[in-house]
């Protein structure tokens, strides 16, 4: 796997083919946990961690897959390493799994991390399976980690708010408030504010897509 | 190239032996996280306990331990909620009741801290799904509101403002301020009537159920 083709890998999961913006998939995660900042990091990272697993692991396994039993390899795969994140984080981050509870688990019905192993990790050597799995999980956290914040900023004025509960003690003192939290955007912290905060996230990416193909074609004239 | 009976017996013979690793693996992952998992667990009670408790100094046992599970419908609840039991030489010196609200979205978790004396030592909600912004002022990590029950006992005084009482509310989340102010009534009522029957007996006993 060359440079260039590693940077074209992430580039597509972090902007091209950004799983939560471009391609609309795993929403209800995406939706029901960017509450805060941390929060959205959080699922984002276990999400990157089973999307990387899942799609080397699925690569690795490409030639003993037989097209009929494809799909229950595949399920058994993701639903096998999300109960193993699942009982991680339930180890060692217990606080943030009180808060994020059933959306752990439900990583596995993140249509994302299905449609990367079967569309592309079992086509390919697992070296590109895993940079593919590892750009998409990281455009997913990016879009998780971005609502987060956007939401907690407008809802609550702050960012980083629970901080320690995704770092350890030493990020108790990170929380910042940016803005008097007393009378924050309410509807940004309810579920329609994940709505139209993702809407806003998409409209903005397109926009900047729209305005550098226009740059390219300028010279032209 | 191998045929296609063979590929398809490769296949199959795959899914059956990824089953059996990953069964394998995760009961080994589970076993070497459940010793973790119960510390938490253990150590967020105390942690929860430790604000809704008497000063260390006005007793002498281990009250997350001295658990006893209530069945008494005015709770909030059918089901058996666990009572903590505070002592100092084996004499009552307080009782954190479990007490279910209806809140505004779902149900409200409360522990209730009572001294002896039927007082309130601390109320703090330990699971809700208020309101963010509203009714979640009820988290003592949100607001200071439910400080303010501290040191209230079941006279006329323990109601909102609006009710006559000197509580003040959550502004814009009446319907939750009211339901916690009517289950720590409950807790108080039912600490007041039960007192004797819920200091009786031991740690570890099977719990009480409700009176016929």
């Amino acid at each position: 796997m060359t440079d260039a083709n590693a940077t074209a890998t992430l580039r597509g999961g972090l902007w091209d083919n950004n799983p939560g913006l471009v391609q609309l998939l795993g929403l209800c995660p995406l939706l029901a946990v960017s509450t805060t900042l941390v929060n959205g990091l959080a699922l984002g990272l276990a999400s990157l961690a089973v999307m990387t697993a899942t799609s080397t692991s699925s690569s690795l396994l490409r030639h003993w897959l037989h097209p009929d039993l494809r799909l229950p390899v595949l399920v058994l795969l993701i639903a096998s390493l999300v109960t193993a994140v699942d009982l991680l984080f339930r180890g060692w981050l217990f606080e943030l799994h009180l808060e994020l509870g059933l959306f752990v688990p439900l990583i596995v019905t993140n249509c994302v991390i299905l449609a990367r192993a079967e569309s592309y990790a079992i086509r390919v050597a697992p070296a590109a399976a895993l940079a593919d799995g590892f750009a998409q999980g990281l455009g997913f956290a990016a879009v998780l980690g971005g609502l987060g914040a956007l939401r907690e900023l407008l809802g609550h004025g702050s960012l980083l708010q629970g901080a320690d509960r995704l770092f350890g003690p030493v990020a108790a003192g990170w929380q910042l408030q940016l803005l008097p939290g007393e009378h924050g955007l309410l509807l940004a912290s309810l579920p329609p504010g994940a709505f139209f905060g993702l809407a806003l996230l998409v409209a903005l990416r397109q926009r900047l897509a729209q305005r550098r193909r226009a740059a390219a074609a300028v010279p032209e004239t | 190239m191998p045929g296609i009976a063979d590929r398809r017996a490769r296949g199959l013979l795959l899914l059956v032996l990824l089953g059996i690793v990953a069964a394998a693996g995760l009961s080994w992952l589970q076993a070497q996280t459940a010793q973790r998992v119960r510390e938490h667990e253990a150590r967020l009670l105390l942690e929860r306990l430790r604000e809704v408790l008497p000063p260390p100094e006005r007793f002498d046992n281990q009250p997350a331990l001295d658990r006893l599970l209530l069945t008494d419908p005015r709770l909030g609840s059918e089901r058996a909620l666990p009572v903590y039991r505070v002592r100092r030489n084996g004499r009552p010196v307080a009782a954190v009741l479990t007490v279910v609200a209806s809140g505004y979205v779902d149900e409200i978790r409360l522990l209730v801290g009572i001294d002896a004396g039927g007082q309130l030592i601390g109320v703090r909600a330990i699971r809700h799904r208020e309101t963010p912004g509203l009714g979640d002022g009820i988290d003592a990590r949100r607001s200071d509101w439910i400080r303010q029950f501290a040191g209230h006992g079941a006279g006329a005084g323990l109601a909102l403002r609006r009710d006559g009482g000197d509580i003040d509310q959550l502004s814009g989340a009446t319907i939750t301020s009211r339901a916690v102010v009517k289950a720590v009534r409950a807790a108080l009522a039912v600490f007041a009537e039960r007192r004797a029957e819920l200091f009786a007996s031991t740690a570890g006993s099977d719990g009480l159920e409700s009176p016929p």
